[in-house]
């Protein structure tokens, strides 16, 4: 749609093209200003709304002072030295001790105050500390906990979209060449098979590869305990890739091809094709100039999106498989919960999309010769 | 009505439509069916397992029909009571209030696999003397196996199965296949014919007496088998149904419907309003919905309606609003419009009458193919274990498989009905969504 938004006023630049060609670069300039300005608008407001839903609206605070009531209360209570003190004493310097913990936790000021500063810290990507999860390492930093995670949920969704990528696109291109034939009408009736996600045929595929045949791992990353040299190790890592890619890919596999072949479709019944196809052009020239190159925006908004989507990981597929990525980190936090945690993975997930987002509205401009933001070159 | 007539007729020329729609039709059956012949309350109930309902079922049993596959012969739960059979019971007077009894259970097994547990439930009837049983074994090949002395008090239950004593004695791997096994078999198979609960006792006063129910726990049984807890999975089954359904059809509903008229009213007025619904998309957007539902779950609550709302309230601003506007766009320069506000029609009847109506047909394959989508939403947030903390749905019977490793423990009926449900709805209602996309998308007329 947003692409959609700057042909219209493409077009509309277009016909003021005289007027306005001498401030071209001030357009462009303010274009990509009011463009940056909303997508940051977009990610503190979206920030600002989780910051308020992992904090329950501030109630998430009664429970931390209690929690640390308790804890000292109860520390100090076993401490052998207080229990020298007469009552009365001890009672004074727990109340002290709670004041003080409190104060350095910043929970004596009210909520909204603390929740602007939160807001501020995330948008630096100061990202803090961890309050219950730490990293396999040990640390607390949510950072470190969040970099560790990284790796795996990147291997898994990198090989399953680019799979699912060039395979759909593919097949689609292939299917639409053989438009009525038996094997595109299978794919039209399986497209309804994705109706169900990825988790789903995740279950199946353990069922039969790890159940029934026994050939595959039910879950996990690599084998326990891990081989020792690199080689055997990273064979087991393929291994127990292979029933997690395999879900995602095979749960949006048939309706991507449908969507793609359908898109296609659309596309090659254009009179430039058909002009084409009279022209006596070979199908895979026709194929590369004239249905790739006019739908290539719409792929590359499909393929970023989809390159971003893979930061949240898959929490359901991750969990079913047991894999230790980004996607079982935020179901972990978000049922502890761990604020800290929950609020920094989506900082950076926003920052991510707003800023692909951004690049795709300049990628446009480059693959797509119908926009230009510049108003057209000055020649 | 005639646009909706032709709709359908055009609807029925696809295969796939009409098998997706006899699917709904059968759920929405199913569903119905449920609401009428297992109550609200008594469906909580059951699932609850108050009252001991699920005392007689197996764990994890599976479901009784597994029986017709051939060369499957797995024994399915016999129940012997001795009030129900009074030959079965011999008193013989010993004067001075002593009663001898005998109570005899014998029982047909004529099964290939081993029963999951033998219970005897006991019940007595004294004043203050309890009486005293001894029970024993008898099987088709003549042996006999001396269980156990029990006492009872007024109820008394003897697990046979985890009597250590006897285990043994018996020498076996587990106490059934001791009891059952055939002696002269090379491996471990049941001895098929008539074994017999014997159960000898004195009572030591007047009217004193007592009874004896004997359960040999199968490892099959009703439709759809038995969880960890002993419960029928039927109930949960039957019960996922109308909630799968109507989970579906409000969130898909209540989301597509608020977020066409906003979308209509903001292309209406156009200006601040319209901005300001794409930059509230635009953040939603950004809102990681699966985690912040799960983070509701976790701190508010947990019922399935509640969560409805939560995921309404994260839908209405989707992805979708983007389409319906650039169609609102487009509708809102049509010359009728234009005719409307001639004649000096309200902004709001411009809206509901003339604009939103022009754009439902669209609007209506999107809407079959969103109730499955949040279908699975609901059973992903139960696989979460987030379900709803007292209704049964299919998400949580997976959830229960999942956590208590069905799969790793070869219970795959307990995966595989829930997923067959979830996965029928799924194809039923976007067959018949694909289908409707056909017809009310020229675009896609004819491809």
């Amino acid at each position: 749609m947003r692409s959609m938004e700057m042909n219209g006023t493409e077009m509309m630049q277009a016909k003021t093209k005289k007027r306005w060609s001498d401030s071209t670069w001030a357009r462009v300039g303010l274009y990509t200003l009011t463009r940056l300005t909303a997508l940051f608008f977009t990610v503190v407001v979206a920030i600002y709304l989780t910051i308020l839903i992992a904090n329950m609206g501030g109630a998430m605070d009664d429970i931390r002072t209690s929690m640390i009531r308790e804890n000292i209360s109860m520390a100090m209570s076993m401490d052998p030295e207080m229990r020298q003190l007469s009552s009365g004493e001890r009672n004074v310097m727990i109340q002290d001790a709670i004041r003080i913990e409190i104060a350095r936790l910043g929970l004596d000021q009210p909520f909204p105050l603390r929740s602007v500063r939160y807001l501020s810290n995330a948008l630096l990507l100061d990202l803090g500390r961890a309050e219950y999860l730490t990293s396999d390492a040990g640390s607390r930093q949510v950072k470190l906990i969040i970099l560790e995670r990284l790796p795996p949920t990147l291997l898994l969704f990198a090989t399953s979209n680019l799979l699912l990528f060039f395979i759909t696109l593919f097949a689609a291109l292939f299917l639409s060449r053989r438009y009525g034939s038996t094997l595109d009408k299978i794919v039209v009736a399986l497209a309804p098979t994705s109706a169900a996600p990825s988790w789903f045929y995740g279950i199946f595929l353990i069922l039969v590869f790890a159940g029934i045949w026994g050939v595959l791992p039910f879950g996990g990353m690599v084998g326990a305990p891990p081989p020792p040299t690199t080689w055997a190790y990273s064979l087991s890592v393929l291994r127990h890739l292979i029933l997690p890619v395999m879900a995602l890919t095979l749960a949006a596999l048939f309706l991507q091809i449908y969507s793609w072949r359908t898109f296609f479709l659309i596309y090659s019944s254009e009179d430039y094709v058909e002009m084409a196809k009279a022209k006596g052009l070979s199908s895979s020239a026709i194929e590369r100039r004239y249905i790739l190159r006019p739908t290539l925006p719409t792929i590359l908004t499909s393929f970023t999106l989809g390159l971003i989507t893979m930061w949240m990981g898959g929490v359901v597929t991750e969990t079913i498989f047991n894999w230790p990525g980004l996607g079982s980190l935020i179901y972990a936090a978000a049922t502890m919960p761990d604020t800290p945690v929950v609020v920094g993975s989506v900082v950076i997930y926003a920052y991510l999309l707003a800023a692909s987002v951004f690049v795709l509205d300049i990628m446009y401009a480059v693959v797509d010769p119908r926009v230009k933001v510049g108003g057209g070159s000055r020649s | 009505m005639t646009g909706l007539k032709r709709a359908f007729l055009n609807l029925i020329q696809y295969p796939s439509a009409v098998a997706g729609l006899v699917i709904i039709l059968l759920l929405v059956a199913l569903a119905v069916y449920t609401l009428i012949s297992l109550p609200y309350s008594e469906a909580v109930r059951l699932w609850r397992g108050a009252d001991n309902v699920w005392l007689e079922n197996p764990r994890n049993a599976v479901p009784a029909w597994y029986n017709l596959f051939p060369r499957v012969n797995v024994p399915v739960t016999t129940v012997v009571d001795s009030r129900d059979h009074p030959e079965a019971v011999r008193v013989e007077e010993l004067g001075g209030g002593v009663q001898d009894v005998q109570v005899s259970l014998p029982f047909e097994f004529p099964y290939d696999g081993f029963p999951k547990e033998v219970t005897v439930f006991l019940t007595a009837d004294f004043q203050r003397q309890r009486p005293n049983l001894d029970l024993s074994w008898h099987t088709p090949d003549g042996r006999s196996i001396r269980l156990s002395t029990v006492i009872p008090g007024h109820t008394e239950t003897y697990r046979v199965s985890q009597d250590a004593r006897l285990l043994r004695q018996l020498r076996t791997r587990n106490v059934e296949r001791g009891l059952f096994g055939d002696p002269g078999a090379e491996h471990a198979v049941p001895a098929q014919g008539t074994y017999e609960l014997l159960v000898e006792g004195l009572t030591f006063e007047e009217g004193s007496s007592f009874s004896a129910r004997l359960v040999v726990y199968g490892q099959a049984h009703g439709l759809a088998g038995t969880d960890h807890r002993r419960r029928d999975l039927v109930v949960a089954l039957m019960w996922g149904t109308p909630l799968a359904l109507a989970f579906g059809f409000l969130a898909a509903m209540g989301s597509s419907i608020t977020t066409m008229f906003i979308a209509a009213f903001g292309v209406w007025y156009g200006r601040w309003l319209d901005g300001l619904i794409q930059r509230i998309t635009e953040t939603n957007m950004i809102l990681p919905v699966l985690p912040i539902l799960i983070m509701i779950g976790t701190m508010y609550s947990r019922s399935i309606w509640y969560i409805l709302g939560a995921v309404i309230a994260l839908s209405i601003f989707s992805a979708g609003i983007k389409t319906y506007r650039a169609m609102f766009l487009q509708v809102k320069e049509a010359p009728y419009i234009e005719a409307a506000r001639a004649y000096g029609a309200s902004n709001t009847r411009i809206v509901v009458r003339y604009m939103v109506p022009k754009i439902i047909p669209v609007l209506i394959p999107g809407f079959v193919v969103l109730i499955p989508s949040f279908v699975f939403l609901e059973a992903t947030l139960a696989l979460l274990g987030l379900g709803d903390p007292i209704l049964p749905t299919w998400g949580k019977v997976l959830n229960d498989a999942n956590a208590n490793g069905a799969l790793h423990n070869g219970h795959y009926y307990w995966v595989l009905l829930p997923a067959f449900l979830l996965m029928l709805t799924g194809l039923g209602f976007s067959m018949v969504g694909f289908a409707l996309d056909r017809i009310f998308n020229p675009r896609l007329r004819g491809i």
